[in-house]
């Protein structure tokens, strides 16, 4: 297996606008590309010795969340990727392993993969593995990745052949879609903002990569620029809003909020990270100095307001007491038998805040999408104290109508949503997982 | 399977069989074992708490020991799980004996100190005789040494509260103060037992004896066991049965704190790590990214074994019963009817999650297991450890839930297999999930029955075929009859209130693969209930004609069917007008020695949700030891099997299974419970009968009775929520 | 690891901080009386209180305890008109049968009778429907709970 593909921080990632992609990409010709220098932003990166500096910045960068199958060994590669109209691709063990990993590459090799998405040999990385926000990483981030890499135990196992259907199957196309979209540089500091800012902006829009799942895509799968963080649809999954638009961004919370959010994933009164994001918060954000977490939250708020009705939520007043929930409806009973233990009648958690729902923008956002994904899936939050675990509550004796009725129940006794065809939602949701 | 003693099969064999003769008059031979080798000094413990190898001066027989102090132990030949044999096995003795109950202290009878196995709804039937005589020969020994004493006869004498009481002066003496000298006296072989006119204990409702601890939380169960040294594990066996460990991570586990041992069982199919405390052992057993070969098993679906079972219908089968000629009168009928059901596999998932303790030294090995087969537990310790039987000490705790789970030994064999490898004590606790995925499985079964018709709509040859495993081949093989046959699939298919003219019962074994198949709540019964009277339902339907008055036509010469029918009938009100919105549906059964008929009344707001508002049931389970037990018992059992029959079904892919804990093996809570559940004990001087299956037993086909009536549709199929039932597949 | 308070009992234990406490309660301190029935806080047999809230042991990393008080079923305090009236109307019902749920029960149960002093079915159901119970005696636990509620006006 040669180095073949990787992805942004999204399990299954679906790409969009596929056809236009590939017309495009044999369309395009000419464009000049960007030249990548030094950035000053990239000073806030604790760590006194390389491999220090590359655990923090492997993490920030969220490598691990990619390289790894579920239940596999750390960076070892082979999570699948289903591109709906494409076919499978897995990510790459990226372990030192010499035969399987990237242990023969050189420097320079590995720097030129993640910053241009070119691998040894002339072949091009898809897109997913988001090489255009790497580009911002200086040349010493990287190289210090790969020395943190190589202090990881190797696995020797090579993840599974792409399963890619033509064209896409020809990675030269990619040339023609790096002129259109990227790679981008390291961009000079802007002067005019705070040194906090730029490290912010250098981490939400380079080594965090926020934008590959925050922002939807253009019609080439290149990322919006208009729309940037406005949200997007990624397999199933609403991505919300986080610019900076106050009703249906992150306009409306509190540095604090999204300060606590960020680092722990959880904020009180917004409920807990899940699906992706909580692998996001679980394996990068968690670890970051508070000061970095801080610098991403003033580059956030900075962001253009982008509105994105599905979005916007209303809650109720809920009462609260153990037996407060109403019993004259089945999702309202099922509640209280699988849901309650947890979430409390008032949703603001039992065990801990992480079970906290309470203000969740999933209990009343685009037709319950969300919710629905997480009680089809489930979810697990890796925290300070352990992995907290959504269980998920499908192949068992909870049926589609009994989990609809759920997410009914949840999205009327939470939020004013007016929630309709639910059991369609999670027949869909089911099917896409298969 | 590994040894185990004949004795205890043999009982619960008789048991069954009369069970199979409907509750006959064959009596067991009582006999007592001897009394075991005693212990220094008994525990001081209270109401309910288990003590151990008490040591007193009157020892009578296995069951009965007191000491001077007037500490009164009776030794327990069944385990308690829930059925509230411990109660009622006490109030036997005590009856006889003149004790109040709760005034005595309690042991779990040891392996071949008494113990039975517990299990089949067999427990009262089995101990009914032998314990009113063990109790009634104490007491004919300590009146005789009392008498004796006083110089007075002993007919002048009577016990009560634990005293000898000469009744004529009211002089009273203490058991504790004559037990030496009534230890002196023979032992009566066949001593006089009380006429029941005089019972004062049994037949009356009296508290059970382990409620205070278990409200308390002092009921120490199997998962309480602390020894001093004690280490705990916990396990991951192949997610597909037969496969071996390839390959694993120990260094990650090791790393863990608190972590002591990666443990492997010789066959290479089960790993152990072993540490401080369960969630270090847990933890670690994830870190161990344990990397299986599958073996062959790893591509069976559930679908697999359905399409086995339902090709069975057509070629080969044994006859296991016949009466006249079946076959030929439905081959000449006018009129016939035809049904196939079919059932899930189904898991036990008791609270208590499966766990054992064993301490194996050179010298001998103790195991502490919540266990129905006490005697087994100790066989496969004895074998594992190359000790002589004698060497292994069972200690039986209570149980957290039986359902035919603790029948099965071989979490005691995979404990004892990792115990022998460490010198300190070994707690194995398995996790939620693998107590589902590797959970001894009620069977998945398919029966087809035809029935000839006469011109009112009644049977007049009734043809049946069961689908599936000889689950008493593998658990107990001297008992598959030589035929091939299981005769525990007779029970609620030959054995029914009803008789039909000519009658022919088959059975074609189907074996799943990948899967060990055991024994369930209501064994055959449960199984047998649902296909017979939801055909006998569909019978009445095909004909037109009420469904309780066309069973009160099938018993006509069935006193006691009769009578829990006609009772039930007018509880429920049954031929009054069903409230708007809600159906009825009826059940009718004898099994394991018991009568009972019951009514649900339901309502189905759609068609995939059932409220169950109200379930009325008569039951005559003969004489009666403590009927708000009985009363308990039917409560719970049906509860137990409605959860299963609207919910539940194991499935595999890919040699899997595939529910994993309490969010995917869905168990009725109390707002989805019947509102209401009226249960009348009918007075009987029969023998009783068994009682602890009999709500399960009855919860399907009641359900499935009283949907049929609410949709105009027919479930054949269980879970009865499931799509097959909607989608005309069978 | 701050030191927990059990039962008013201080007790200093040497664990990882994602050790749920049911096992801390019951490997390291011996209160056995919690039960392990699930471990995602499906079925409630764990439940403690955590200042006085009913809360799932099996799912509560004891890092995330702090200082605040732990009851556990072995703390309940009989000289508690409430925690009395139950466990007497649990005995005097019979609810029992296997047992293993019940002090799980039970804690639920006087947590509910302390926020809801004469509860109706529906409010029963509400508290109670997370706690479950093999061997199918809700319909007791009901009652009990109605009963107790008796007692207590």
């Amino acid at each position: 297996m040669t180095h073949a593909f990787s992805f942004p921080s999204a399990k299954r990632v679906s790409l969009s606008g596929t056809g236009a992609l590939a017309a495009l990409l044999l369309a395009t010709l000419c464009l000049p590309t960007h030249a990548a220098h030094a950035n000053a932003a990239e000073d806030g990166t604790p760590g006194s010795t390389p491999v220090e500096r590359g655990q923090y910045l492997t993490r920030a960068s969220d490598c691990e969340v990619c390289h790894t199958a579920p239940g596999g060994m750390p960076y070892a590669g082979g999570r699948a990727f289903k591109l709906p109209g494409m076919g499978v691709v897995y990510s790459t063990n990226i372990t030192a392993d010499k035969q399987h990993g990237v242990g023969t590459w050189s420097d320079e090799e590995f720097v030129a993969a993640v910053k241009q998405g070119v691998s040894p040999g002339g072949k091009h990385l898809y897109p997913a593995m988001p090489y255009p926000a790497y580009s911002r990483l200086s040349d010493q981030d990287v190289r210090d990745i790969r020395a943190y890499l190589a202090t990881l135990p190797t696995s020797a196992s090579a993840a599974p052949e792409n399963k890619l259907r033509f064209p896409f199957s020809i990675r030269s196309l990619m040339i023609f879609w790096n002129i259109v979209n990227g790679p981008a540089s390291a961009y000079p500091d802007d002067t005019t903002k705070s040194d906090q800012w730029n490290r912010g902006r250098w981490l939400v829009e380079g080594a965090g990569h926020c934008a590959d799942c925050h922002s939807p895509r253009t019609l080439t799968f290149g990322l919006s620029t208009s729309k940037a963080f406005g949200g997007n649809m990624l397999n199933g999954w609403r991505i919300y809003n986080i610019s900076s638009d106050r009703k249906t961004g992150i306009g409306g919370w509190t540095d604090a909020e999204l300060a606590q959010y960020l680092s722990t994933g959880h904020a009180d009164g917004h409920g807990t990270a899940s699906g992706d994001m909580a692998d996001v918060i679980g394996h990068s954000l968690r670890y970051l100095t508070p000061a970095d977490i801080q610098a991403m939250v003033t580059y956030l708020r900075s962001t253009k307001p982008v509105s994105t009705p599905q979005d916007a939520v209303t809650f109720r007043n809920v009462a609260s007491g153990d037996a407060s929930l109403p019993q004259n409806s089945r999702g309202a009973r099922l509640y209280a038998s699988a849901c309650a233990g947890c979430h409390l009648p008032d949703g603001t958690g039992r065990q801990s805040s992480f079970a906290s729902i309470a203000g969740g923008r999933s209990l009343g956002a685009d037709n319950g999408r969300n919710l629905i994904q997480v009680l089809v899936n489930g979810s697990g939050l890796q925290t300070a104290t352990g992995v907290q675990i959504m269980p998920h509550f499908t192949g068992g004796g909870l049926s589609n109508r009994d989990l609809a009725d759920i997410a009914a129940f949840v999205m009327t006794h939470f939020t004013t949503a007016q929630p309709h065809d639910l059991e369609k939602q999670v027949e869909q949701i089911k099917k896409d997982q298969d | 399977m590994s040894t185990h003693s004949p004795s205890s099969t043999t009982r619960l064999k008789t048991s069954r069989r009369r069970v199979l003769q409907a509750g006959g008059a064959l009596l067991l031979a009582t006999l007592w074992p001897t009394a075991r080798g005693r212990a220094a000094q008994a525990s001081q413990a209270g109401t309910g708490v288990l003590v151990e190898d008490v040591a007193t001066p009157f020892a009578p027989n296995a069951f009965i020991r007191i000491a001077a102090d007037n500490t009164i132990t009776l030794i327990l030949p069944n385990i308690e799980m829930g059925q509230g044999i411990y109660t009622s096995s006490v109030m036997l003795m005590a009856e006889e004996l003149g004790i109040d109950p709760f005034a005595v202290q309690i042991e779990a009878a040891p392996p071949g100190g008494g113990a039975e196995i517990t299990g089949g709804s067999t427990s009262i039937m089995t101990e009914w005789l032998p314990l009113r005589q063990a109790g009634a020969a104490a007491r004919t020994m300590l009146v005789q040494a009392a008498a004796s004493h006083w110089g007075v006869a002993p007919e002048s004498c009577t016990t009560a509260n634990g005293a000898v009481v000469h009744t004529p002066t009211g002089r009273t003496v203490p058991f504790g103060d004559v037990a030496e000298a009534a230890a002196k006296l023979p032992v009566p072989k066949e001593p006089k037992l009380k006429d029941a006119a005089n019972y004062t204990l049994i037949g009356r409702k009296h508290h059970r004896l382990d409620s205070q601890i278990k409200v308390d939380g002092t009921a120490r169960f199997g998962m309480d066991v602390q020894v001093p040294g004690m280490k705990i594990g916990t396990v991951a066996a192949c997610p597909v049965q037969g496969g071996t460990v390839r390959s694993m991570n120990r260094n990650a586990a090791l790393a863990i704190n608190g972590v002591h041992a990666v443990l492997v069982t010789d066959n290479k199919d089960t790993v152990c790590v072993v540490a401080e405390h369960y969630w270090a052992a847990r933890k670690s057993l994830k870190a161990l990214h344990i990397q299986w070969d599958f073996g062959k098993n790893a591509a069976i679906t559930t679908q697999t074994i359905y399409d086995d079972l339902h090709a069975g219908l057509n070629g080969p089968a044994i006859v296991a019963n016949a009466k006249a000629d079946a076959p030929g009168v439905i081959g000449k009928s006018g009129t016939t009817y035809t049904a196939t059901y079919q059932q899930p596999l189904l898991a036990h998932s008791p609270m208590e999650p499966i766990n054992c303790t064993a301490h194996v030294r050179p010298d001998g090995c103790d195991v502490w297991a919540g266990t129905q087969v006490a005697e087994r537990a100790r066989d496969t310790a004895a074998e594992i450890t190359d000790l002589p039987a004698s060497k292994i000490t069972v200690h039986s705790q209570y149980i957290g839930g039986g359902f035919g789970r603790r029948l099965e030994h071989e979490y005691v064999t995979q404990c004892v297999q990792f115990a022998k490898q460490v010198p300190y004590p070994l707690k194995i606790i398995w996790s939620r999930e693998e107590d589902i995925t590797k959970d001894r499985y009620r069977p998945a079964y398919v029966d087809k029955l035809t029935a000839a018709l006469d011109d009112k709509g009644y049977i007049t040859a009734l043809q049946h075929r069961i689908v599936g495993p000889a689950v008493v081949a593998r658990w107990d093989p001297p008992e598959l009859t030589k035929d091939g046959y299981d005769e525990d699939l007779s029970l609620a298919t030959v054995v029914t209130p009803y008789t039909y003219p000519a009658y022919r019962l088959e059975f074609a074994r189907r074996e799943a693969p990948g899967i060990t198949t055991a024994w369930w709540r209501g064994v055959g019964g449960t199984r047998g209930l649902f296909v017979v009277e939801g055909f006998i339902d569909e019978l009445a339907a095909r004909a037109g004609a009420d469904p309780v008055a066309y069973r009160r036509a099938m018993v006509q010469n069935n006193p006691r069917a009769l009578a829990v029918l006609e009772r039930v009938a007018a509880d429920a009100g049954w031929g009054t007008p069903v409230p708007k919105g809600r159906a009825r549906g009826v059940a009718l059964q004898f099994a394991f020695g018991s009568y009972m008929a019951s009514i649900a009344e339901i309502e189905m707001p759609s068609p995939d949700e059932v409220i169950i508002h109200r379930v009325t049931a008569a039951v005559d389970c003969g004489q009666v030891i403590n009927p708000d037990q009985v009363i308990a018992q039917i409560e719970g059992g049906l509860i137990f099997g409605f959860s299963a029959a609207l919910y539940n079904e194991i499935t595999l892919e890919n040699g899997r299974v595939q529910q994993q804990n309490f969010n995917t093996w869905r168990v009725m809570r109390m707002n989805e419970a019947p509102r209401r559940i009226d249960v009348v004990v009918m007075p009987s001087k029969e023998d009783p009968g068994g009682i602890g299956e009999v709500g399960t037993a009855a919860a399907a086909p009641l359900l499935a009775n009283a949907m049929a009536a609410a949709q105009g549709r027919r479930y054949r199929s269980l879970p009865l929520l499931s799509a097959r039932n909607t989608e005309g597949k069978e | 690891m701050p030191t927990l308070m059990i039962n008013g009992q201080p007790h200093s234990v040497d664990v990882d901080a994602d050790t749920p406490l049911l096992w801390v309660l019951r490997d390291i301190l011996g209160l056995n009386a919690a039960k392990f029935g699930c471990g995602i806080a499906q079925c409630g047999a764990c439940t403690v209180y955590v200042d006085g809230k009913a809360v799932r042991a099996c799912n509560l990393p004891v890092g995330l305890v702090g200082e605040r008080a732990i009851t556990t079923p072995e703390g309940l305090d009989m000289a508690d008109p409430i925690v009395r009236a139950i466990k007497s109307a649990w005995v005097e019902l019979d609810v029992v049968q296997c047992g293993y749920c019940q002090p799980g029960q039970v804690m639920a149960a006087v947590a509910l009778l302390r926020t809801t002093p004469n509860p109706t079915d529906e409010q029963i159901d509400s508290a109670m429907s997370g706690n479950m119970c093999r061997c199918g005696t809700y319909m007791r636990i009901r009652a009990a709970i109605h009963h107790a509620a008796g007692e207590l006006a």
